[in-house]
């Protein structure tokens, strides 16, 4: 039984016993108030999840703020389009910190159904740090209580000194997050595509930032060639990505059958 | 004012417009899968206009069929012929079913006459068309991308633009 276990156990029977880092977390954590923006069609989970039916105010998180500047969390509620990707990234900068943001639904997370689109981004996390992820398209509301949830217990983990804007020595993140600009084929950080086909992205995705693990976002990938190397050794290649042949149910042209008529049916 | 079926509007606007209504060749579609019904060349019904005629049929369309509402200008990218089509989408305020006027335009020189100047919400219709599929409106007041950036290259919906994207990594493509 950890430390805090142990804490959360004694108050459940009455006796308090705190520490700094528990009293910051229990004040930060039962006042996490979302920004008032959305993207797409998650938005509309994200409202019923704000309202009395699901009510967020349950949890300390009912005040949607309309300013950056009085939120705490931001729930990415939807696709994000690379014209809109620079001003969520300016929006994240302009929040105080501490700061989380929530990746909800398939496209937010990776692109979902558009990832092999011109005109979405791959996923927020190629410019953001995020804490917590929904998948779902969209999800429901109850899914995103728990994405909160969830975001509450890893703010009771964490220990004031190892977070990344108070930590000690070059721990603290002052810098801002690089805005992407718009360029010729898609969305650009320092003349560079930050997500080429084929390659690795050049920000990296935020895996564990309540392990304390931070976004630079210096650019952190070269570009490089990534390979999907088939691993069965008995199958033999064309290249590394295509096993050479057809597949039999495509040879024998099985995956759809002629139309049957009514009359036959 | 009259409810006019397609075949109507083809006889009026060809009596009314001498020169304005062109025969629509079938378009060859592309090649059809091995499995599942196989379609034939396609043949339109609607109206195809000469370029050089559109302005005379929309306003003919306005002005004395009562077509006020310019509903939507589609784009189709006819890889295998070559060619474009456009597809302007008329109705009336008095409500039913709407009107089409088709225009054809070789794929590598695609410009059409702008309808921006007699109306005004043919604007945003046209500039996503020219965004998404590059025809040039030829007397737009404001020709320039509406959806993508200023900076962008290419006209992603035509069908010849690159496929992006993970799946797609491979000799074949």
């Amino acid at each position: 039984m950890s430390e805090q276990e142990i804490q959360l156990d004694l108050e459940r029977q009455g006796v308090f016993l705190s520490t700094l880092n528990r009293f910051y977390n229990w004040g930060r954590r039962s006042s996490i108030w979302p920004m008032a923006f959305g993207l797409a069609c998650c938005a509309i989970e994200m409202m019923a999840f704000g309202l009395s039916r699901y009510d967020v105010a349950r949890f300390g998180a009912e005040l949607f703020r309309a300013s950056p500047r009085q939120a705490d969390l931001m729930i990415v509620a939807g696709t994000v389009t690379k014209k809109m990707a620079p001003q969520v990234v300016r929006l994240y900068n302009q929040m105080a910190e501490p700061r989380y943001v929530i990746s909800m639904g398939a496209c937010a997370t990776s692109g979902g159904p558009f990832r092999d689109g011109y005109n979405v981004l791959r996923g927020i996390d190629l410019l953001v740090p995020v804490d917590v992820y929904v998948p779902g398209c969209p999800p429901r509301p109850e899914a995103l209580l728990h994405a909160l949830i969830t975001l509450q217990e890893q703010i009771d983990r964490q220990k004031l000194g190892r977070v990344r804007w108070y930590g000690a020595g070059d721990r603290p993140q002052t810098s801002d997050f690089p805005v992407p600009t718009f360029g010729a084929q898609g969305l650009e950080v320092e003349g560079k595509l930050i997500d080429p086909v084929g390659g690795l992205p050049l920000l990296s995705p935020y895996t564990s930032p309540e392990q304390g693990e931070q976004k630079s976002g210096r650019i952190e990938h070269p570009e490089i060639v990534r390979t999907f190397p088939i691993m069965d050794p008995t199958v033999e290649l064309e290249h590394a990505l295509k096993a050479k042949g057809v597949a039999p149910e495509i040879a024998v042209d099985d995956l759809k059958r002629d139309e049957v008529d009514d009359a036959q049916a | 004012m009259p409810r006019l079926s397609p075949e109507e509007l083809r006889e009026r606007m060809a009596r009314d417009l001498p020169g304005a209504v062109l025969e629509a060749a079938p378009l060859q579609v592309t090649a059809p899968p091995a499995h599942g019904p196989q379609p034939g060349a396609f043949l339109t019904t609607d109206t195809l206009v000469a370029p050089a005629h559109l302005v005379a049929a929309a306003l003919y369309l306005r002005d004395t069929l009562g077509y006020a509402f310019l509903s939507d200008i589609a784009v189709v990218d006819y890889l295998a012929d070559g060619l474009f089509e456009l597809v302007y989408r008329f109705y009336t305020l008095d409500g039913g079913d709407a009107l089409v006027l088709k225009l054809r335009v070789p794929r590598d020189q695609p410009a059409v006459p702008s309808l921006t100047p007699h109306w005004p919400g043919a604007n945003f219709h046209e500039r996503e068309a020219f965004d998404l599929f590059g025809i040039t409106f030829v007397g737009h007041p404001y020709l320039r991308r509406i959806y993508m950036w200023d900076e962008f290259e290419g006209w992603p919906m035509r069908k010849d633009f690159p496929k992006q994207g993970d799946k797609y990594i491979g000799a074949d493509e």
